[in-house]
């Protein structure tokens, strides 16, 4: 089929990693304002690429697209601020703040408990459940404090409910979840938002349709609400 | 049963052998045409020989003690070793001194990355001939490499250690701030140094927009114009010496784009002003590297101008298979 046969072609293309989740609906109604064609991607098709006409769009799990950026599998890419804390080590160029999937890292404990920071001072260390353990141990470390991290995969609210930890450093967006399971914020760790990513060849080499792109979005990032 | 061997090493298997050492061969022979003449270091070093070269990135990952308990590390470049051979081996020899080499170097990696711990580096060193002349006959001799290796639409960048602090400098910023965004230049953060430099509250809108335009301006000779208005005395020192890098490699013949990049900054530590990274759209690594470092022989008690690249074998090797070319 042509478009595979694009996806691989040098030189092809501009391809773009497209967060699916939570972030896709927010980076749809973007593209849709600089021109690009998301009628496939908003298609309930089982396609994981779709030809958005003057970009190609793949799609993937929000922490998997700086893999594919760093690695030039895809040349630009959309993901979270925390996405791209938590994986310092893979290099992108970080072109552009999106405003969109506002969120914040916090650290949460359950409601009742006493403040993280007296519980540390009576027992001088603390177990935290996370999903970032890198945002996690730099927060930790840089104020001191000496915690066990354990790593979790699935829903992090669990572990405090059940024993498994003494709190948690998690994502939130409205703090549903969190008050939903008797858990309240203790302490804000950093906020973030989505971001417009490049791979490093890229930006040189295809560095007018990628500053093309970027300025474009700028534009409409930066374009005070209410106007259109 | 299969015996593993340490994750980021690998065998080499026969027909890929045959293609590395042809790209050896064919790099080999431009070198020489060059007037580079091969050297081999040890793989070993002391440790602190390779400190002196490099304090910070170079620190090597791989250090032991030998059976006298000295501490030796695993080279991670060959820049500093040959370095280090230059200032003891060719102190009374009248310089210019052009070396190449074909070694292995060691660096740390993070697990599952595909990253190599061993991999290949071929380059050359030209030591005793200064600014514009010396790096544009390191740029040329790139250039040749390339296509000696088939690889015609590598592109060459080209960077100048010191604008960005001279820029943030000749618009009042302070020492904590201009270290804070070059971090996160040598990081590609964008989004940061811009958040940085308003954060500072040190410098006029004015100057944030022009340091914000900087790191992003990559092209030929027009980047050059545009930034020409840009800060002040200080600033435009540290451009008239990419100008004049520029216009040396521009006098040359060189079949390819040298692309300026006003936002490189690269984060091997002996670098000084010109910087040199390699790309090929077919592999999204950077394909090779290097530029000056007028102060590194100065740390081994010879104090002689340099320049070199290195190119990384295994990538050069991707980049022709993802082409379809090569001496395959």
């Amino acid at each position: 089929m042509a478009m595979f046969e694009e996806l691989r072609k040098t030189g092809g293309k501009l391809k773009m990693a497209v967060p699916r989740g939570a972030l896709l609906g927010e980076v749809l109604d973007l593209l849709d304002q600089v021109g690009v064609d998301t009628s496939g991607a908003r298609s309930d098709s089982r396609s994981l690429v779709f030809d958005g006409g003057e970009i190609m769009l793949v799609t993937m799990r929000p922490s998997d697209v700086p893999t594919y950026v760093s690695a030039g599998a895809a040349d630009i890419g959309i993901t979270g601020k925390d996405v791209l804390l938590e994986q310092e080590d893979r290099p992108v160029y970080e072109l552009v703040d999106l405003g969109i999937g506002a969120c914040r890292m916090v650290l949460a404990t359950q409601k009742g408990d006493v403040a993280p920071s007296e519980h540390q001072r009576r027992l001088g260390m603390m177990k935290i459940a996370t999903k970032y353990k890198r945002i996690a141990e730099q927060y930790f470390a840089e104020q001191g404090r000496q915690v066990e991290l354990v790593e979790v995969k699935g829903s992090i609210e669990l572990a405090p409910l059940v024993g498994l930890a003494d709190g948690i450093v998690d994502l939130v967006a409205t703090g549903r979840t969190l008050t939903e399971n008797n858990l309240e914020v203790r302490e804000e760790i950093l906020s973030s938002t989505g971001r417009l990513v490049a791979n490093r060849v890229s930006y040189r080499i295809r560095r007018e349709e990628v500053d093309g792109l970027a300025d474009r979005l700028r534009e409409v990032v930066e374009k005070p609400a209410g106007e259109s | 049963m299969i015996r593993p061997i340490p994750p980021g090493t690998r065998d080499v298997l026969p027909d890929e052998m045959r293609e590395l050492r042809a790209i050896e061969a064919a790099l080999l022979g431009t070198f020489e045409t060059g007037g580079f003449r091969e050297v081999r270091t040890p793989t070993l070093e002391y440790a602190d020989a390779l400190e002196l070269g490099d304090g910070n990135s170079a620190g090597a990952a791989y250090r032991f003690f030998d059976e006298r308990g000295e501490l030796l590390a695993l080279r991670t470049d060959m820049t500093i070793p040959i370095a280090r051979l230059v200032a003891d081996r060719f102190r009374e020899v009248e310089p210019p001194h052009r070396l190449s080499y074909f070694a292995n170097a060691y660096r740390a990696v993070t697990p599952q990355r595909g990253e190599l711990r061993e991999f290949g580096q071929a380059g050359v060193e030209l030591i005793g001939v200064p600014g514009p002349e010396g790096t544009a006959e390191v740029v040329e001799l790139l250039d040749r490499s390339l296509s000696a290796v088939d690889l015609e639409e590598a592109v060459i960048g080209l960077g100048e250690d010191g604008l960005w602090t001279a820029l943030l400098q000749d618009a009042g910023a302070g020492p904590e701030t201009i270290e804070k965004t070059s971090e996160l230049l040598v990081a590609h953060d964008l989004v940061g140094v811009e958040r940085g430099l308003i954060e500072s509250d040190e410098l006029e809108p004015d100057a944030i927009a022009q340091a914000t335009r900087l790191i992003q301006l990559r092209g030929g000779v027009e980047v050059l114009e545009e930034a020409r208005a840009f800060g002040g005395t200080g600033f435009a020192e540290v451009l008239d010496r990419l100008t004049a890098n520029f216009e040396s490699i521009s006098s040359r013949s060189i079949g390819r784009t040298v692309l300026l990049d006003l936002g490189m900054l690269r984060e091997i530590g002996y670098y000084s002003g010109s910087t040199i990274e390699v790309y090929d759209e077919a592999v999204g690594d950077l394909i090779g590297g290097g530029g000056r470092y007028d102060d590194l022989m100065n740390r081994f008690g010879l104090d002689l101008p340099a320049a070199g690249f290195t190119l990384y074998i295994e990538r050069i090797h991707k980049a022709q298979l993802e082409r379809g070319g090569g001496n395959v």
